[in-house]
């Protein structure tokens, strides 16, 4: 068998090859063999902080110069290109910038409160990175509910959402922090359900299961992803959607509309707080409208996601094969079809009528 | 090393408990609060208790903290508004607080020495959920999926 030879090259190789961030860790605490327990304990976690955040600030950076550019040229212009080849020290022009920026604080603004906010965002999200498995014997906080974990911590920024609308004691602020939240809240319903048919067939919530689930492949060249079944596939679009709103990013940016409400619930922010809250996007998708943004979540998300449980559930009395994969299928078209029938409003696109202009 | 953190994660829970119930402002009060529900859901950490201090945090701050903020803004114009000193709550509290003590001091349980705690894995739980209490579970499914529902009704537009 091609397949087993195969298997055997990359478990002689890999097996040595993925561990090298771990030997590395394991080498740099080796300094410390004299130190007691929870010294070593603590520079353990020191060591995982300083990679994580090293890799995901450079990762962050890396990815606004890369969408910089591509909206740039999707816009017909070049994007940034003078600083650094490429423009690749961009992120770090921006970020010496913002750091210098005057910190403006509205003088009737809750100075605690609109302090700790961008903090608290800032907090959450790098809290929810540590419960992500990045590789063999490499996830950093290692808990029985990690999923939940994830999405416990990141349910905490509606409130620093709020925080920051509120604590600016301004209008607009406030406006957009009341859209963000109410956002947040409708989608977080479908982002959580849609994990739910994975946590269901994996039957653990912890990450490092539910990938060593999907090890594997079919046929031999098919990675046994669960993204490659009927549910997983859908279940994948709507969490990718619903991810979207929640970050408030384009085609959703309603609580940030400039147009609309100058930058809600980050206008009295500037200088650095502006970008822990993370704004360099510009769209190319018109924004849509904050009924229609409700209303896709709860007439069409939610019922979307609860059919991904329900197809998962097929896909498993059905022997997890080829015939659970057709039933699957089989559900999630039909509830769509039914969906898409209940929802047309059979508004249809016509010539615009005048009645007195003409 | 746990004993240290079990003091300050109650201190800080305490001190938080304590601005929700004195601080001036609504607005204060209320992240005051949600900063005692973090402090909870350490202490449920600390005990091994994984699960249900991430509920918690999920439901109480994700959610309620969240609900609260949300009445306070929908209802009330004065939210900046100064409140003196509410005396009848304080008695109230202090009832609450010495009727629990009373009841806590009573049962026997307090005077046994815990064994060492073992954390239970979130598998168990959810055995337990769907099997000898599945019917609770379904009760609050049904209660949820009433308050769904009824929110609906409540915003329904009317045909006139």
């Amino acid at each position: 068998m091609i397949n087993d030879s195969i298997d055997g090259f990359l478990h002689r190789n890999v097996k040595f090859a993925d561990q090298i961030f771990v030997n590395v860790k394991h080498w740099l605490l080796s300094w410390l063999t004299a130190a007691p327990g929870w010294v070593v304990q603590i520079a353990s976690s020191l060591v995982n902080i300083f990679a994580l955040l090293a890799v995901f600030l450079s990762l962050f950076a890396l990815m606004s110069v890369l969408e910089r550019k591509i909206l740039g040229r999707i816009q017909n212009r070049y994007g940034p290109n003078r600083v650094g080849p490429f423009g690749l020290l961009q992120p770090v022009a921006d970020g010496i910038k913002m750091l210098i920026k005057e910190d403006i604080v509205p003088a009737r603004a809750d100075k605690l409160v609109h302090f700790l906010a961008p903090i608290l965002i800032a907090a959450a999200a790098i809290l929810a990175l540590g419960v992500i498995p990045y590789g063999r014997n490499m996830t950093p906080f290692t808990i029985d509910g990690g999923i939940l974990f994830f999405f416990a911590v990141g349910s905490t920024t509606e409130l620093a959402v709020f925080m920051a609308g509120w604590g600016s004691n301004n209008k607009f602020s406030m406006l957009g922090a009341m859209r963000a939240i109410a956002q947040m809240i409708s989608y977080e319903l479908p982002l959580i359900i849609t994990v739910l048919p994975v946590v269901m067939v994996v039957g653990s919530l912890t990450p490092d299961r539910i990938v060593a689930a999907q090890t594997g492949y079919t046929f031999g060249l098919v990675p046994r992803w669960f993204v490659f079944t009927p549910w997983g596939a859908t279940a994948f679009i709507l969490f990718f959607v619903s991810g979207l709103v929640e970050s408030n990013r384009t085609p959703f940016d309603v609580p940030e509309g400039e147009s609309e409400i100058v930058a809600g619930h980050m206008t009295e922010y500037s200088g650095f707080k502006y970008a822990t809250f993370y704004i360099w996007l510009r769209g190319t998708l018109p924004r849509t409208r904050i009924d229609q943004i409700m209303n896709f979540a709860w007439k069409f998300m939610l019922p979307m996601s609860f059919t991904c449980v329900i197809a998962a559930a097929v896909w498993h009395y059905a022997g997890r094969g080829l015939r659970g994969w057709l039933w699957s299928l089989f559900v999630i078209v039909v509830v769509y079809t039914i969906l898409s029938m209940l929802l047309d409003t059979q508004r249809k696109f016509a010539p615009r009528v005048y009645r007195f202009a003409e | 090393m746990s004993s240290v953190a079990f003091v300050l994660l109650a201190i800080l829970t305490l001190a938080a408990a304590l601005a929700a119930a004195t601080l001036q402002k609504l607005m204060h009060a209320t992240l005051s609060f949600a900063v005692t529900l973090v402090g909870v859901a350490a202490l449920f950490f600390l005990l091994g208790a994984e699960f249900v201090g991430l509920v918690l945090v999920f439901v109480y701050i994700g959610a309620v903290a969240v609900l609260i903020v949300f009445t306070i803004l929908l209802t009330r114009r004065d939210v900046g508004k100064d409140r003196g000193a509410n005396w009848r709550g304080v008695l109230l509290a202090i009832a609450v607080f010495g009727g629990l003590t009373w009841a806590i001091l009573k049962t026997r349980s307090v005077a046994i020495v815990v064994p060492d705690v073992r954390a239970i894995p979130v598998k168990r739980i959810g055995e337990a959920l769907m099997t000898s209490y599945v019917w609770p579970l379904q009760c609050v499914g049904l209660l949820l999926t009433a308050a769904l529902i009824g929110a609906l009704v409540l915003v329904m537009e009317e045909k006139r």
